[in-house]
C-alpha cells in the first residue's frame, strides 16, 4: 500500500539546510495499523506529510497504491489525496462555520457526490462513530473526543484507502483517548490502513506495529504485543 | 457553467461570516454611492445650464444698436444708430440660406383698457417668427401671421398675466381692447417659461405698429434664428460676418463694438459646452479616484480575509480541494458581494437622486440623473473589481502547500 525507499528531506533554514529524513525505508500493507513514535524533531511529522502528500520529498521513491509518486502538480495530488487517503489532524481541522454533517460531507464534494448522496453517505459515517444526534451541531458545540469522531468519520467518507492521523489524541484526555483508539481499531478491523503518528507509548502499544524514528532515520520496526495475540 | 453546489458554498461562507461581508460590501456600496451622487449632481448643474437658457431659441441670434463709440467716414462718435425695415430686408436677403428664423421687433409702452380696466404694457410689434425665437406658447387662439402683416390688421396678443388684469376669469379671445386710443382685437392669448415679466407683454404686427406710431419704417432690433445646419463654429462665424455686413452697410467703424453687436447664443452655447465638458472631466477623474479607492478597499479587505481563511483553505486542500477550486470560490463570492453592494449603492444613489429631484434648484441643480451609460459601465467596472480584488490573494493563497496553510491560525 505505502512502500517507501531511501526518503530524504531537507528544509532550508536561512542559507544551511535541516536534513529531517535521512534515508527511510518503510513498507506498509494493506490493513496494517501502525504507529510512527518518536520525539519531537524526529522527523515523524515529516513523513507522515510526505505519505500524506501534503508535502513533498527530495530524494528517494515513494509509492502509494503501486504508484510512483514524483512532480506531482497540486491538481493531482489533490484528486490523489481526495481518492485514497484520509486525514485525522491533531487540532482536529474542522471548519468552523459548517455543521458536523457538512464537515463529513466536504470530501465527497470534492469527490463530486451529488449533494443528496453526499449528506446520506456522510450521515451514515456519523452514525458509525455515534454522533448521528450531533449530525446539526457546529464544531463549537462539540467536545474535544466529539470533533475527533467527526474528523474521523469525514477522512472515513470517501472510502480511502490509508487513514493517516496525525497525533490524533494529543489534545484529548485519556478517556477520549481511549474512545479514539477504539475506533481506529475498529475501523482497522474492518481491513483499512491506518497509519498513526504519536509520541504516547499507550497510544502506540494499542496499534499493531511501531516504527520508532531518531533523528530521521528508523531504529526499530516491530510488532506489537497486539498484533502477536491476533 | 452553474454549479449548485458552489453556490451552497458561497451562500454558506457568505452568511456564516457575516461581519467581513458586510464590511467588504459596505466599502464597494459606499463606493458607487458616491459615485452615482457626484455623477448625478454634475448632471444636474448641467441640466441648470441648459434650463438657464431654455427661454429663447437654442439658435437665436439679435442685432442690437447704440451710439457709435468711434468715428468713421467723417461721421461723429455718439451718433445714434437705428435699424430700418431695408437693414431687415438686408439680412432677410442675403443670408437666406443660413436662417430659419426672422423677425424685427418695434418696441413700444402702451396704455391697454378693456372697460373699466386699463394698465400699461410693453408692446413688441413683430413678425410671426417672433413666436419660435421667443418660445411662445399660445394657450388660446393664434400668434400674428403674414396676412395680419400684409394688412397691417389691429390685432394684439396678449400675454396671459394681461388677460388676467384685464378680463379676470372671463374669456377675453375675439373681445376688443383699447390700445393708446385705437381699437384692437384680441387673437390669441400667450404664456412663456421665462417667467412673469415675459407674460405681461402684447404682440402685434410690425406693420400696424410702424403704420400708427409715425409713419416710419424703423424697427428696434432684429432677431434671427440661424439654420440648425449649422454647426456652432459655423453659426459664430456667420453672426460675425454679419456684424461686419451690417456695420459696413450702417456706415459705422468695422471694430465699434458700442454701435452694432450681434448677441449670438451660438457662442454661449460654445461657453457652456466646454464648461460641461470640463466639468465632467473633472468628475470622471473624482468618480474614478472614488471607484479606484472602493476596489483597493475591496482588495485590501479580500486579503485580509484570505489570510484568515488560509487555514479552512489548507483543510479544504487537504481533503482534496483543487487549487483552481479555491479560486474559483473565492473569485465567485468576491464577484457576488461587490455586485451586490455595488446594485445597493447604485439604487440608494439612485433613490436620493430621483428624491432631490427639483428642490435643489436654488442651487443650480436641476433634475440631477444618472444615465443608463453610467450605470451599465459602473456595474461592470464593479464585477470586474471583484473578479480581481478575489483573484490576486485567493491565487496566492491556493499555491500555499497545504501544510503550510494547516499551520495557519
Amino acid at each position: 500500500m505505502i512502500e517507501i525507499k531511501k526518503l530524504h528531506k531537507s528544509y532550508p533554514i536561512g542559507k544551511d539546510s535541516l536534513h529531517v529524513l535521512k534515508g527511510i525505508d518503510l513498507h506498509i500493507k494493506e490493513g496494517e495499523f501502525v504507529s510512527i513514535m518518536g520525539s519531537s524533531g524526529s522527523g515523524k511529522s515529516t513523513l507522515l506529510n510526505i505519505v500524506g502528500l501534503l508535502d513533498e520529498h527530495d530524494e528517494g521513491d515513494y509509492y502509494l497504491n503501486g504508484q510512483l509518486i514524483k512532480n506531482l502538480n497540486e491538481k493531482k495530488a489533490a484528486i490523489l489525496r481526495n481518492k485514497f487517503l484520509g486525514f485525522v489532524f491533531q487540532s482536529f481541522n474542522l471548519i468552523s462555520y459548517k455543521t458536523a454533517l457538512e464537515n463529513v460531507a466536504l470530501p465527497l464534494y470534492y469527490k463530486g457526490v451529488p449533494r443528496k448522496e453526499r449528506l446520506k453517505t456522510a450521515m451514515e459515517y456519523l452514525d458509525k462513530v455515534e454522533l448521528k444526534d450531533w449530525a446539526n451541531h457546529l464544531p463549537n458545540e462539540l467536545s474535544g473526543g466529539q470533533k475527533q469522531r467527526v474528523a474521523i468519520a469525514r477522512a472515513l467518507v470517501t472510502q480511502p484507502k490509508v487513514v493517516l492521523a496525525d497525533e490524533p489524541t494529543g489534545a484529548l484526555d485519556s478517556t477520549t483517548t481511549d474512545n479514539v483508539m477504539d475506533l481506529l481499531r475498529d475501523i482497522n478491523d474492518e481491513g483499512m490502513t491506518v497509519f498513526v503518528i504519536t509520541h504516547e507509548e499507550e497510544v502506540a502499544a494499542q496499534t499493531k506495529r511501531i516504527v520508532r524514528l531518531k533523528d530521521g532515520v528508523i531504529i526499530s520496526d516491530e510488532l506489537t504485543e497486539k498484533a502477536k495475540a491476533v | 457553467m452553474f454549479d449548485l453546489d458552489r453556490w451552497r458554498e458561497i451562500f454558506q461562507s457568505i452568511s456564516k461570516n457575516k461581519l467581513r461581508s458586510v464590511m467588504s460590501g459596505f466599502t464597494v456600496a459606499f463606493a458607487i454611492l458616491l459615485f452615482t451622487l457626484l455623477f448625478g449632481i454634475v448632471s444636474g448643474l448641467s441640466n441648470s445650464f441648459k434650463d438657464a437658457f431654455a427661454d429663447d431659441a437654442a439658435n437665436f441670434m439679435s442685432v442690437r444698436v447704440r451710439k457709435t463709440t468711434k468715428p468713421f467716414k467723417g461721421l461723429q462718435t455718439g451718433r445714434i444708430i437705428q435699424l430700418k425695415n431695408k437693414d431687415y430686408n438686408f439680412v432677410k436677403d442675403k443670408y437666406d440660406s443660413k436662417i430659419e428664423l426672422l423677425t424685427a421687433r418695434v418696441n413700444k409702452n402702451v396704455n391697454i383698457s378693456y372697460k373699466n380696466k386699463q394698465d400699461n404694457y410693453s408692446l413688441r410689434a413683430v413678425h410671426p417668427d417672433h413666436q419660435f425665437l421667443e418660445k411662445t406658447i399660445i394657450d388660446e387662439g393664434r400668434f400674428i401671421n403674414n396676412r395680419d402683416l400684409k394688412e397691417k390688421a389691429k390685432v394684439i396678443v396678449i400675454g396671459r398675466l394681461v388677460k388676467e388684469d384685464l378680463f379676470g376669469e372671463k374669456p377675453a379671445l375675439g373681445k376688443r381692447v383699447n390700445v393708446s386710443g385705437i381699437s384692437y382685437q384680441i387673437i390669441g392669448i400667450f404664456s412663456d417659461d421665462g417667467g412673469d415679466n415675459e407674460e405681461r407683454f402684447t404682440y402685434m404686427p410690425v406693420t400696424t405698429a410702424q403704420m400708427i406710431y409715425g409713419n416710419n419704417d424703423l424697427i428696434n432690433q432684429i432677431n434671427i434664428g440661424y439654420s440648425p445646419d449649422l454647426s456652432l463654429d459655423e453659426a459664430i462665424a456667420f453672426g460675425n460676418k454679419m456684424e461686419r455686413d451690417l456695420r459696413k452697410a450702417l456706415d459705422i467703424h468695422p471694430d465699434d463694438q458700442s454701435a452694432l453687436s450681434i448677441q449670438n447664443m451660438a457662442e454661449a452655447n460654445k461657453g457652456v459646452g466646454t464648461f460641461v465638458i470640463a466639468l465632467y472631466f473633472i468628475v470622471i477623474f473624482i468618480g474614478s479616484g472614488t471607484l479606484i479607492a472602493g476596489i483597493i478597499g475591496i482588495s485590501n479587505i479580500m486579503i485580509f480575509v484570505i489570510k484568515e481563511r488560509t487555514k479552512e483553505f489548507g483543510i479544504r486542500k487537504a481533503l482534496g480541494a483543487q487549487p483552481s477550486s479555491i479560486v474559483g470560490m473565492v473569485v465567485q463570492e468576491s464577484v457576488l458581494i461587490t455586485t451586490i453592494a455595488g446594485y445597493l449603492g447604485l439604487s440608494l444613489g439612485t433613490y436620493i437622486l430621483s428624491k432631490i429631484g427639483n428642490s435643489l434648484e436654488d442651487y443650480f441643480i436641476t433634475n440631477p440623473s444618472v444615465s443608463p451609460g453610467i450605470v451599465i459601465g459602473a456595474t461592470v467596472v464593479l464585477i470586474l473589481s471583484g473578479l480581481i480584488a478575489g483573484y490576486v490573494p485567493a491565487k496566492r493563497a491556493a499555491g500555499i502547500k497545504p501544510i503550510v496553510a494547516l499551520r495557519a491560525d
